[in-house]
Order: structure tokens, then sequence, then C-alpha cells
């Protein structure tokens, strides 16, 4: 579960013998070999759509805040997806992570068996749902519902300025973490289970027999024995999150603006952008949105190597 | 070791599940795909039912249209004919055009310049690509106002609302010109379509024909974004958007105001006449376009008669003058004539507009004259 966990030497790493092992290992082997391929092949085709569109960009590409590329001079600049891309995805990851983890630790350390594993069918359950359904579901049933909610947080929580609200709520930056929030949760709740079913039964069993209550327990030693594989499954639900495209383009209503207003529409993500502009842009135009596809390539792969970087740097103390 | 090992396994399964649905969802565009039913009598309505299949794709606004002409055609000609089209909005119908896997193209505008030449280049050296006109209809501008069911809404007061330069429900230009409704002290909250669309064309094209001062931006199938307001992708998206919030003004294709059961605005002419939409009206007011060589409808934003709505659009199937498939061509012909004949009678059930007999004799001519 743990990505990035150092591998235990393999006794077999000589030259294998065996027919079996040989045949074994080349399909390993090429497996392995296909997934550089395809991420290498993904990257050399965004940059090589991205370059021609971004030679013809009057503007600095990473500041600028306005997308007209197809327009005569091209102007489009990344600054506002980028910003709403990570600002939609921190909603979520802040309100997923929490619920994510109440549920796994329910389901490992507090929930009957039976009722345990029923739990978790029905967490898994959210990972089937198309993301369009989230959409529409979004779209139609959820906005209407944010409104009061966005109204009550502007109203109460107003001196915090993201929930600075101007009357217009709904299809909202906010909308769009929640939604994000319930498609990432499964992710993080399944993985955060298998830590937390990982932890020694002795190192439990010693605290309880110390005296520890349940709460004392989990606090003291299986929310840290699980502290990477934690940070990894936030990591990897972060990395859904960002590259959320349909369900995202259908709830948060657009505009091209930077705004920490969470609770107004407005904003937009990359994936979100693509989606939407792509089916009617011109040639310049499908080369910026592929060039906002190779930015958000890159942002996730930041996000992945400080995951790692997190995971490997608190691993030691735990193994 | 083990527990571990299968939990592992699960949650990979969960990831790989994940990912899949993921890729499913992108790919799901909204096709539209008909086959053949098997009540024969060919001959009627005045097709004479090649047999084959006929591949189109394009524009989103006209697929209802298509849809139901495609299946009455269907229905009326029996086994053997099948018509495909594929709803994947004009560009990437105008780009199957191009590359020669469609026959024609649904496109909410007519080509455009940048489109003209490899359009025609797929039609072979010497020969052009032309622009039908077969499938209009009235934009409607619903809002969302408690208590409010008549709104008279000015090209002026429409275009300074979607520019940021009116925002509150009880502005004076508005109160003035609805003497008798009381309109709330509200934030206006304007929504346009996010996505590319004819709709936004036409409407864009409204405004700065009869207001230029107050829209300054030429019509743009791409909402002007200096112009402020938040994007909805799709129709369907700026109606649920209106009916859903409080204040909120949208435009989109007179059909979803009336299958959401949303309020529409009465819409000023260049006479200073507030028109509620209508097909009637929408036909009549195209009817005073004229029609360019390339096929092209222009409207005549001049126009004064109450009698005419001046807030539409038209629709087009681009295909080829001369350099159809051999094959597909008189299925072709047979298909858009009568989409242009007697399956426009078909298309106010639709929630669309009839095309002006004038536009309709037009393309029957055009469409008689294409050729291989």
């Amino acid at each position: 579960v743990v990505s990035g966990a150092p591998h235990p030497p393999a006794p077999w790493a000589g030259r294998p013998s065996h027919r079996g092992d040989r045949v074994f290992l080349g399909l390993t082997r090429g497996a392995s070999i296909l997934v550089v391929v395809i991420i290498v092949a993904i990257a050399t085709f965004l940059a090589v759509k991205a370059v021609p569109a971004l030679h013809k960009d009057t503007r600095n590409f990473f500041t600028t805040r306005v997308w007209e590329p197809d327009s005569k001079p091209a102007v489009f600049g990344i600054a506002t997806l980028v910003f709403g891309t990570l600002l939609s995805s921190l909603i979520a990851v802040v309100i997923a992570t929490p619920v994510a983890l109440g549920v796994s630790l329910f389901i490992t350390h507090y929930a009957p068996r039976r009722l345990a594993r029923l739990l978790g069918y029905i967490v898994d359950l959210l990972a089937a749902v198309p993301s369009v359904v989230y959409g529409l579901w979004g779209l139609y049933f959820l906005a209407p519902k944010m409104v009061p909610l966005s109204r009550f947080l502007s109203r109460h929580l107003g001196w915090f300025p993201p929930f600075h609200g101007n009357g217009e709520y709904g299809h909202s930056m906010f909308e769009a973490g929640v939604i994000l929030a319930i498609m990432i949760l499964p992710i993080i709740a399944a993985l955060t289970r298998e830590v937390f079913l990982q932890v020694p039964t002795i190192l439990t069993e010693a605290a309880t027999a110390l005296g520890a209550t349940r709460w004392e327990m989990l606090r003291t030693v299986v929310l840290p024995y699980g502290r990477s594989g934690i940070v990894s499954a936030v990591m990897l639900g972060l990395g859904r999150a960002l590259g959320e495209t349909i369900a995202v383009a259908l709830v948060l209503f657009s505009s091209f603006t930077i705004t920490d207003h969470v609770l107004n529409a407005g904003g937009n993500t990359i994936a979100a952008e693509i989606a939407t502009y792509f089916g009617e842009a011109g040639s310049v135009g499908q080369g910026a949105l592929i060039a906002a596809g190779l930015v958000l390539f890159a942002v996730t792969l930041v996000v992945n190597l400080v995951a790692r970087t997190v995971v490997a740097r608190r691993l030691p103390g735990v193994s | 070791v083990k527990r571990f090992r299968t939990g592992r396994a699960a949650g990979v399964a969960v990831l790989a599940v994940s990912a899949a649905v993921g890729l499913a969802a992108c790919g799901s565009s909204s096709g539209t795909s008909s086959t053949p039913s098997n009540s024969s009598s060919s001959g009627a309505s005045g097709v004479t039912c090649a047999k084959g299949t006929l591949d189109a794709a394009g524009s989103t606004a006209q697929a209802n249209a298509i849809t139901a002409l495609a299946d009455a055609y269907e229905k009326v000609c029996g086994s053997g004919v099948t018509i495909n089209y594929n709803a994947d909005g004009s560009g990437d119908g105008v780009t199957a055009f191009e590359q020669g896997t469609v026959a024609f193209a649904g496109s909410d505008y007519g080509l455009g310049t940048a489109d003209v030449p490899a359009a025609n280049k797929r039609c072979g050296s010497g020969n052009v690509a032309v622009n039908i006109p077969l499938v209009p209809g009235p934009i409607a501008i619903g809002y969302n106002l408690t208590g409010v069911t008549s709104l008279k809404l000015s090209a002026q007061v429409l275009a300074k609302i979607f520019s940021g330069k009116i925002t509150k429900w009880n502005d004076r230009a508005i109160t003035a010109i609805n003497p008798g409704v009381s309109l709330p002290n509200e934030k206006i909250q304007p929504i346009h379509r996010s996505d590319s669309s004819g709709t936004t064309y036409n409407f864009t094209n409204y405004l700065n024909h009869l207001d230029p001062a107050d829209w300054g931006y030429a019509a743009n199938k791409d909402f002007p974004p200096a112009a402020g307001g938040v994007g909805a992708k799709g129709s369907s998206s700026v109606a649920a958007g209106v009916k859903q919030t409080q204040g909120a003004i949208g435009y989109f294709e007179d059909s979803y105001a009336v299958s959401d059961g949303i309020p529409v605005a009465s819409i000023g002419n260049a006479a200073g006449d507030y028109i509620v939409p209508s097909i009637t009206g929408a036909a009549s007011f195209i009817a005073k376009g004229t029609a360019a060589s390339d096929g092209k409808i222009s409207f005549d934003y001049k126009d004064t008669s109450s009698a005419d709505y001046p807030n539409v659009l038209v629709t087009y199937e681009i295909v080829c003058g001369k350099g159809n498939s051999a094959s597909t061509l008189p299925l072709l012909k047979d298909f858009l004539a009568y989409m242009a004949g007697a399956g426009q009678k078909l298309l106010p059930a639709n929630g669309y507009a009839s095309l002006p007999a004038t536009v309709a004799s037009k393309d029957l001519t055009t469409i008689a004259g294409l050729a291989s």
C-alpha cells in the first residue's frame, strides 16, 4: 500500500534458470517497460502538440489571466486554471480526508465484522459511480441544496475571507470541491482501511494492556503507525481530484477569474476547461488546451513526487 | 501477511475500477444512432427512399431535430436505411466532414473563413462545400424572479446586463420599460454558455447589431470572457442554472424554456417593440433575411415588424456541392430534401421553427444540384 516503500532484496535476483521463471520475468519486465513507454508517449504527445501553440502565445503563458487562443493575436495563460485546479482539489481533500479516516477507523476498530464488511462494500460502490453521473447529480440535485449552506457559511463565517459571499451561491468552487470529495472518498477510505489493518495486533494490544482507551490506542498507535500510508492515500485521492474532468465541467459555472471566494460561481479547472473547449477549439486553441494538459501532467507529477518524498521520510520511523 | 496481500489487491482493484469508470465517463459523448424500423411505404412524402447508411456528425442544437427527422424518414422508407448522427458539437462535426468521415456536418453557423479551405479540399479540386440552412429556432431569454411573470427587455438592457453594466433587477433602465412590474432589489446573475455554441453566436450577433455601443464584441461562438458573468456547459446546464438560481438570466433555444417551464422575456426589436418568442415569429423574422451565395443567411436586424421575433438562430448542414461520395449521394440528397421539404412540418413539434418557404425552396434547388 505504501508507495515508495523500500523493497526487500530479492534473493532470486540472479538469472533465472527455469523456463517458467524466465517467461514470468519477461512478462513482468514487459509490463514495467510498457508503463514507462506509455507515460513517455503521453508526455511527448503533449509537448509536441503544445509547443507550436505556445510559440503563438503573445503573452506570458504562466501569468496571463486570459484564454483567447483563437483570437488574433493569440492570448492565453494558465494562471487562473492552475489556481482553480489546486483550489478545488484542496477543498476536496480537506473535506474527504477526515470523513475517509473516520469511515476506515470505524470499519477497522469499531464496527462489528458484518457491518464493517457491508460498509466497506458501500464505500467501494461510491468509486463505481461514473463521474458524469456525479456531475449530473451535482448540477440538478446538489446545487440547489448548496445555496442555503453557502448562505449560512457566508453569514456566520464571513470573517474568514474565502467565505465572503456576494449573494451568488451554488455552482461554485465549494460545490465542485464537495463533488470531488465524494469522488475521492472511496480511494482514501479503501487505502487507509488496509493501512489500519496492517497495524500489528501486538502493538494495539500492548497499548490496551497499558490502560489506553480505544481512542488513546488509535491516537498513540494506529494513526502514527499508519501515517505514511494515510499520506499516500490522500495523495492518490488528490491526484484523482486534480484530473477530474466532466463532473467539474458540469457542476462548476466557470469564469476566467482568480477568486478565493469559494462560495460564489466562477473560476475553472484545467481538466474541465479542456473538456469544455476542445470540441470547438481552432488549431491554436487545441494546442493551447494541450499545453494546459501538459501543465496538469506536470502538476500531478510534482504532487506525486512530493507525496513520495513525504512517505520516504516518514517510513524509517514506522518500519 | 495474507490479509495484507488481499487488501492490497482490493485497493488496487478499487483504483482500477475507478480509473476504468473515469475513462468510460470521458468517452461518453452523446451519440445518436438510429436503426431502421419495418413499416414500409416507399415513395410517400415525396421521398424516393435510397438504401444504405448515411453518417453525419455535428451540432447538439439540432440533434433533436435530426434524430426526429431521421426516425420519421426511416419509418417511411422501411428497412435498408440507416442514418447516424453523432452529436459531438459543431466543431467536431466540421472536422469530421473535412476529414471525410461523414457525408455531412451539422453546424450552428456557416463555415468560417478558417474552415473553408479544408472543407473545399475534402470535396476535391475545383469543388466547394455549401451551407444549407435547415433547422431554425427562436433563442429565448429565460429568467428567475419570484412573482414576475412578464418581463420586457430591450437589446440595450440585455447588452448591459450581459456585459455587467446593469447589476440590479430594479435598475432604472429595466423598471422604465416594465411599468407595473415590481422588480426586486436583487443582483442579476447572467449565465452564458461556457462552450462554443451557435446559440451564443446568434445571441451576440443580435446584441451587436441592435446596440453596438453597449455590446462592442463582434458575434462569436465563444462568449467574450471580458463581458463577465459565469458560463455553464451546454444549453441544458444554462437552463438548469437559471431555473435553480434566484435572480438569474440566461439564453437558450426556446425549446429548453418550454420543457423546463422557465419564464421568458419579451425581446426588443429595432422599432422598440417587445416580442414574445414563438416559432412563427422566428420563421417570419428569418424570412426577411438574405441568403449569400455560400448559403449563409444574414438576418435583417433592422426589421421593424412587431410580428417578427428578432433573436433567432439557424443551423446548417454542410455538404459538398460537387464531389460527394457516389455511393451515398442518392441517400444524402433524398434525406436532405426530406429535411427541407416534408420534414419541416415535424420541426415545431420538436421545439424548432420551420423554415420560411422561400428559404426552403432555395434549399431544395441546392440539394437537387448536389453531385458526386
